[in-house]
């Protein structure tokens, strides 16, 4: 039998015959399918991080307070010592008349005669548990005002994205942690297939850096490259995902694949993904190996 | 003779054993946890540089664990151990790799790994030591053509007969020209034609002076090459000479 020279190199670069231990296929599927539960996850934050900004603004002034036009001096100063008189209310402060007339000016055009009303903006030192009951108090407390506590929905689905990023990261950590685990069982795995081999080579003079850095570079290949297949399949869900949720943000829905919203998935963080689980592998590979060839003298 | 340390110094003593004890830990499970009975006790002899050495004695006596120590495989449990003038009780583990790259080591169950090629067993010390592929062919193949072996450089160990894989074994053991070479019972599994053929390229190792200890049951060989021998009975050294 001959044996080219090629494959004799080849088969001498893996003396532990770790391309059979540490097999191609299952290790990586199951990463693949991590790196997809993380790509969802790290979407998922971005995604709650997205809306959550677009919506403070909204949250800014939790409930405004609107007086008959020309109400001034004396009645609105009365109308303002009253709000700040309820304990929820933090800040009570009359819109400058020049602004609102500047905010509604592309829909009124220039209309200087026309009475615009007194709005004063609420801003309340914790969301109200029954919104409905503190309208209720406030117009008693203000008469002739109208009463508009759509900021308070606001606050309270800034509160939602921001426990869904929450959450998202915290999926993110948890499948970071299923994979090390998996990781480290393969590699245990690996080492009780090649015990034998492991100690001719500890006995030849190999240093634990040496067979280490074997089980490591063969996990790294086969992690990053788990991790790759698991974002590169990830990539078209969220994709739809973007679409779905693009009327929240101002968009419209796309009406083919090639429309969908590529440019806004976080290609940055996805880019990381491969590198980064390939980087864990390769650390969990040789503190995994390095602690089990402590054993040996 | 005289050789190298491990520090690159001279020593006088290639082997030295002071009042060494040795006993293994309990196998979990096998009774009360802890050290198990000495297996080896109060053995002190000294091997100068170049010397060859029969390790003689019944099964149990102790004698692979006796090699065990001079391939650095184990640590005594009491007294010292000098190898190639190095304290292995003391000596911090991260020294001993390249220590044992200047021990060789022969097995009855010659230990090749079987999904490697003739070839590439007998680099594999070359490659731990970091040598260039262009060195590890010219020393391999010299090797090879040592032990009589060349047309078998692409072969598995498995197609093999027992005698060839005992040679190719010898050859991984002294490819990197160990200062000491250590053999447990290296003919156990071959008939005494194969036995001899492997001896001869043990003494021609002792030849170009390289201190050789053999442990082995054949009283045969050791009527044809006789030599000094540590007798050992019971975990005792009983006889040295």
């Amino acid at each position: 039998m001959r044996m080219s020279g090629a494959l004799r190199r080849s088969r001498g670069r893996d003396p532990l015959g770790l391309r059979r231990a540490l097999s191609d296929r299952l290790l990586p599927a199951l990463v693949a399918a991590m790196a997809l539960l993380g790509a969802l996850a790290l979407a998922g934050a971005r995604g709650a991080a997205d809306l959550s900004g677009r919506w403070q603004s909204g949250a800014a002034a939790a409930i405004t307070v609107q007086l008959p036009a020309a109400t001034g001096g004396e009645k609105l100063e009365r109308a303002l010592a009253a709000l700040r008189a309820l304990p929820e209310v933090e800040a009570a402060r009359a819109m400058d008349q020049a602004r609102l007339a500047a905010l509604l000016r592309p829909w009124l055009g220039e209309a200087p005669a026309l009475p615009l009303p007194v709005v004063i903006e609420l801003h309340l030192k914790h969301l109200p548990a029954a919104p409905d009951a503190l309208t209720e108090r406030i117009a008693q407390a203000v008469p002739d005002a109208a009463v508009e506590a759509h900021g308070v929905w606001v606050a309270r689905l800034v509160a939602v994205a921001r426990s869904l990023q929450g959450i998202a990261m915290a999926v993110l950590l948890l499948v970071a942690g299923v994979g090390v685990a998996v990781v480290a069982v393969a590699v245990r795995a690996g080492i009780a297939a090649r015990r034998e081999a492991i100690a001719i080579l500890h006995d030849l003079g190999a240093t634990d850096t040496d067979i280490a850095g074997r089980f490591a570079r063969r996990v790294a290949i086969l992690v990053g490259g788990g991790a790759l297949a698991g974002t590169l399949a990830a990539a078209p869900v969220l994709a739809g995902f973007a679409d779905l949720a693009a009327p929240l943000l101002g968009g419209q829905p796309a009406g083919s694949v090639l429309a969908l919203p590529w440019g806004s998935l976080p290609w940055a963080e996805l880019a990381l993904l491969p590198p980064l689980a390939a980087g864990i592998g390769w650390l969990t590979a040789q503190i995994t190996v390095r602690r089990w060839l402590r054993r040996l003298p | 003779m005289l050789a190298a340390g491990a520090g690159g110094g001279i020593v006088r003593a290639m082997v030295r054993f002071a009042g060494v004890g040795l006993r293994y830990a309990t196998p979990a499970g096998s009774g009360p946890a802890g050290p198990g009975p000495e297996v080896l006790r109060d053995i002190s002899f000294t091997l100068p540089p170049g010397s060859f050495h029969w390790l003689l004695g019944p099964s149990g006596a102790g004698k692979s664990s006796l090699l065990g120590l001079m391939h650095l495989a184990l640590r005594p449990s009491r007294g010292e151990v000098e190898i190639l003038g190095l304290p292995i009780s003391r000596a911090r583990r991260r020294s001993l790799p390249a220590l044992r790259r200047r021990i060789g080591v022969v097995f009855q169950d010659f230990r090749l790994l079987p999904h490697l090629p003739v070839f590439d067993n007998l680099a594999l010390p070359l490659r731990i030591a970091g040598r260039s592929e262009m060195q590890i062919r010219a020393d391999v193949m010299e090797m090879l053509r040592w032990i009589g072996l060349e047309s078998k450089a692409a072969a598995l160990p498995a197609s093999l007969s027992g005698g060839e894989q005992q040679r190719v074994a010898i050859a991984r053991a002294v490819v990197m020209r160990p200062a000491l070479l250590v053999a447990d019972e290296p003919t156990g599994n071959l008939d005494m034609g194969q036995a001899r053929r492997v001896l001869a390229l043990l003494q021609e190792m002792h030849r170009l002076g390289t201190t050789v200890v053999v442990a082995t049951h054949s009283e045969a060989l050791v009527a044809e090459y006789p030599a000094p021998a540590l007798h050992l009975s019971e975990g005792r050294l009983v006889f040295h000479g």
